[in-house]
């Protein structure tokens, strides 16, 4: 299969001091996936993905986004990805309109397109009496949704979501999941950190991180066989247990 | 003896423009692990505020450990431990520091009761230097979870203890919460995971304000209403889109590796070889269909309000 | 008794452990006392200096060529008239005027009294002080030149009028100012911050969930504050009397005794403001807003309070800290004892009294 590389890293480590946060990892992510991107607390989740969005240089080795290097584009990798996560979302005293054209905005896209497209939006979503309430009265699933829909309003190649469905009702987190496949199916990769493993099984391929190295990397049924184990939880269980870094 | 009793608490906020809890009723028994199950925004906190006599209800009345928590708010206060969900501790203080400053606070020592956190502490002794705001996420709920309860309490509270922790550090934690339940300890905990439903005895189902059931984690799933199946296939995404276009399927929801599905009127094992037959028509391969009990988050989904 | 001692070394710990604050706190003193002893200092070369002679006679020649002797002033020589002069002043091109009135020599010789005008620009106080006392000095100077020829005493009386800032507002009035706004800073803002933060972290629920009485944790909170202000207000009259040579003319004893009610009340108002607000940044904006403007509007060391409206000025009262910048203008400069400013400091107690009431009364056991 000859996919297109979107993330490429090679090495890729962070260093705080004597502290090695993230150890040579190496992985490609491919156009469209769903990258599932697991780990302890600690294990070096953030630190990875700062880098990855060119928030944070490396200490050393290679990494490539959307084609850009992270160390010399970050501005360019910045224009090429959505990122959400679930403590900064959007802005609670604007309306969901102003917040839509804010995002829009800042990507650089023009009136009519963001009023097209959000329009579009508005409808997909089924908010079309929303548009003027303040966000910050919408219910916790419903901003999650338009967050979501925020990351992904510049059709970014990629997309980074930092656990997006904390504390999300069950229905509206399977709402959720079902955004996040038609954006991979509009070809928007996908890399999402999680800590529900049943989540986990929806990625087309998962990595897990401990002690800021990736210790393995492979479809979810793969790794299940692998461990021998009859869930998700159990395989994350297995290889989180033996991480000797605890309290960082 | 009940420890804690809820009568028909309501309470709003915003003069009424948010109504956090609607007539909530409920008992929890001495010494009994009990879990308030539910997303966020459904009223747990402000349960458990109101509980602490951190919060007045609008009406209806609490009690806890058989003190009333408006009129006698002083000696629930010295007979609780309550670990609120934002609660981060003092991130310049160091791990001693934060632990012999809430013993303090709470007129014991860490030595007097230290036989209750032994267990937790040792997780975290070898760095009790270090500052907290430089612990992991579990670590912290762990440090947390010594300091509510350095003063012993007769009823612990805990608002959403494992949010934001792995699932390690969630397992452990829920292992050190039974030991402290074999202690006697009341224990009224909170989560949105709804998997961790099953390690407490008993649950509430809350979802907006509203209770949908209090029960024990099994009989809320006896009472599953309707025979559940999972089904899967090679490509999970389609299938789920292809589930919902099916006019026998009444409910499908993705579980994991497979699709938790009801069927509508039963599900005969006609209607079930008809599905099958279907779906491999439209291309599925490797489908397999077998009845499954419900989880708890079966139960969730299958209780919330349309 | 012990569990509060705990409480406060705690809230000592986050003091000390917070560099940059303490930085900060300890740093705006020294650099606000060190900036104003050099913006404000009093060598003078070549100033500019409108010579509007309307005698032109022997006498005023004489003046006017010692006072460009010394190298001190630079004499504008030149036909000026009133608008003229007024201009100068007003375009800075001049910071003070000599007027001779016509018939000066006339007057010295035969009415053995005559006067010269001194016009200083005192919107810089100290140099248009310092400009008059030497242009004094040499007037005085002609004076004995002229009495040891003629045997009789003959005085010449130099008239000063001070324009722009006629009360000479300077150095002197700028220590009072600067304690009432450090110590007002330090106590209410650090207060209400550090008491926000608490709420913002969620250890205030866990506090008030707890046989600890409430009000003790606040208290608590304020003790370190009070020491820390005792200390600043050390360092600042250290370095007013090393440093700008400022001495302490009244009772140490009374200075301090005054600031520590200044300072309970500036902590009482902290305490205030954190009862009212949920964030940090509110806490922030309300007490620098909130204090700091009315502070250096209202205490009357950078604006004189009488030239304000009637309005402003009854507002002033209700400003704490000019109560207090009045007290310590009068115990430190002029070492007036407490006989001389008890009314001020009856107010100063009363507001004391009722901002401690206010946030005790504002003070919540619960959360909402």
């Amino acid at each position: 299969m000859n996919r297109e590389i979107v993330i490429q890293t090679e090495r890729l480590s962070k260093h705080f001091g004597d502290f090695v946060a993230v150890n040579e990892i190496s992985f490609e992510v491919y156009a469209g996936e769903i990258f599932g991107f697991l780990g302890a607390n600690g294990a070096g989740k953030t630190t990875a993905m700062r880098m990855l969005c060119g928030l944070s240089i490396p200490t050393s080795g290679q990494a490539r986004i959307a084609g850009y290097d992270v160390y010399k584009n970050t501005e360019d990798i910045k224009k090429n990805i959505g990122y959400m996560s679930q403590k900064f979302s959007l802005y609670e005293d604007l309306t969901l309109e102003e917040n839509i054209r804010f995002f829009g905005g800042i990507y650089g896209m023009s009136s009519r397109q963001i009023k097209a497209k959000s329009d579009a939006l508005v409808e997909k979503l089924g908010m079309e009496n929303e548009t003027k309430k303040l966000v910050g009265a919408l219910p916790l699933g419903w901003k999650q949704k338009i967050a979501f829909s925020s990351a992904i309003f510049h059709d970014p190649k990629i997309v980074f979501l930092d656990e997006p469905t904390g504390g999300v009702d069950p229905i509206t987190r399977r709402q959720f999941w079902d955004l996040i496949y038609e954006a991979a199916d509009r070809g928007i990769t996908v890399f999402v950190t999680t800590h529900y493993m049943d989540e986990a099984e929806y990625c087309n391929r998962l990595s897990m991180m401990v002690d800021g190295a990736i210790k393995a990397l492979d479809s979810p049924a793969n790794l299940k066989e692998q461990y021998r184990a009859a869930s998700m939880d159990e395989v994350f269980y297995e290889m989180a247990r033996g991480a000797q870094r605890k309290a960082d | 003896m009940k420890d804690v009793v809820l009568e028909h608490i309501t309470k709003s906020y915003n003069k009424g423009a948010v109504r956090a809890v609607e007539d909530v009723s409920l008992e929890v028994d001495k010494g009994e692990l009990f879990g308030l199950i539910g997303p966020d925004g459904a009223g747990k906190t402000s349960i458990f505020r109101i509980l602490t006599t951190l919060l007045l209800a609008d009406s209806g009345s609490a009690a806890v450990h058989g003190f009333d928590v408006v009129k006698d708010f002083r000696a629930i206060r010295s007979r609780v431990g309550y670990m609120p969900g934002r609660f981060s501790l003092y991130q310049d203080l160091t791990v001693e520091e934060n632990l012999s400053f809430f013993a303090t606070v709470f007129n014991t020592s860490i030595q007097e009761n230290y036989d209750l956190i032994k267990d937790i502490y040792e997780h975290i002794e070898p760095f009790k230097k270090r500052r907290a705001g430089k612990l992991s996420g579990g670590m912290k709920q762990k440090l947390a979870l010594c300091c509510a309860l350095i003063h012993r309490p007769e009823v612990l509270f805990l608002d959403e203890p494992t949010t934001g922790v792995d699932a390690v550090s969630r397992k452990e934690f829920w292992g050190m919460l039974r030991r402290l339940k074999e202690q006697g300890i009341t224990i009224l905990v909170s989560t949105p995971y709804m998997d961790e439903a099953t390690l407490c005895e008993r649950i509430a189902l809350i979802q907006n304000g509203r209770i949908m059931s209090v029960e024990t984690p099994d009989n809320i799933i006896a009472s599953y209403p309707h025979a559940l199946y999972a089904i899967r296939s090679e490509n999970m995404n389609a299938l789920l889109h292809d589930l919902r276009r099916a006019g026998e399927v009444a409910s499908s929801h993705s579980f994991g590796d497979h699709h938790h599905i009801t069927f509508r009127a039963g599900g005969e094992e006609a209607v079930q070889q008809n599905l099958l037959q279907r779906l491999r028509e439209a291309g599925h391969r490797e489908l397999s269909l077998q009845p499954i009990r419900p989880t708890i988050e079966d139960c969730f989904i299958q209780q919330m309000p349309a | 008794m012990k569990q509060f001692l705990t409480f406060v070394r705690k809230e000592f710990y986050h003091v000390f452990r917070d560099r940059k604050t303490l930085l900060l706190l300890f740093g705006m003193p020294v650099m606000q006392i060190v900036l104003f002893g050099f913006a404000l200092s009093n060598e003078i070369k070549n100033a500019r200096v409108a010579v509007y002679d309307l005698a032109n006679d022997a006498a005023s020649r004489r003046i006017i060529e010692k006072m460009e002797g010394g190298g001190k002033f630079e004499m504008e020589r030149k036909a000026w008239n009133r608008e003229g002069v007024e201009q100068a002043f007003r375009e800075g091109k001049v910071k003070m005027a000599v007027v001779f009135p016509a018939g000066f020599d006339d007057d010295l010789s035969h009415l053995n009294h005559a006067q010269v005008q001194l016009i200083a620009d005192a919107s810089d106080p100290n140099t248009a002080n310092t400009l008059v006392n030497y242009a004094s000095a040499i007037i005085m100077d002609y004076q004995r030149e002229r009495m040891q020829a003629a045997a009789i005493p003959v005085p010449v009386s130099t008239e000063v009028r001070m324009i722009y800032n006629p009360e000479l507002k300077s150095v002197t009035n700028f220590v009072p100012g600067v304690m009432a706004l450090i110590l007002l800073l330090i106590c209410v803002l650090m207060t209400s911050v550090s008491i926000v933060k608490e709420k913002e972290l969620g250890t205030m629920e866990v506090l008030l969930v707890s046989p600890f009485h409430p009000l003790l944790v606040i208290i608590s909170k304020a003790v370190p504050y009070f020491f820390l202000s005792l200390i600043n207000l050390t360092v600042i009259l250290i370095l007013s009397v090393t440093l700008m040579g400022m001495p302490i003319a009244g009772s140490l004893w009374l200075l301090y005794g005054v600031s520590s009610i200044f300072i309970m009340a500036a902590l009482s108002l902290g305490l205030f403001i954190s009862n009212v607000t949920h964030s940090q940044e509110a806490a922030m904006l309300i007490s620098l807003l909130g204090m700091l403007i009315p502070t250096l509007l209202f205490t009357g060391f950078m604006f004189p309070i009488e030239n304000m409206p009637l309005p402003l000025q009854v507002i002033s009262n209700i400003v704490i800290s000019k109560w207090y910048y009045i007290i310590v203008k009068s115990v430190m400069i002029k070492g007036l004892g407490l006989a001389a400013v008890w009314k001020e400091t009856l107010i100063l107690v009363f507001i004391t009294v009722l901002l401690l009431t206010m946030s005790a009364r504002t003070f919540k056991n619960r959360l909402a």
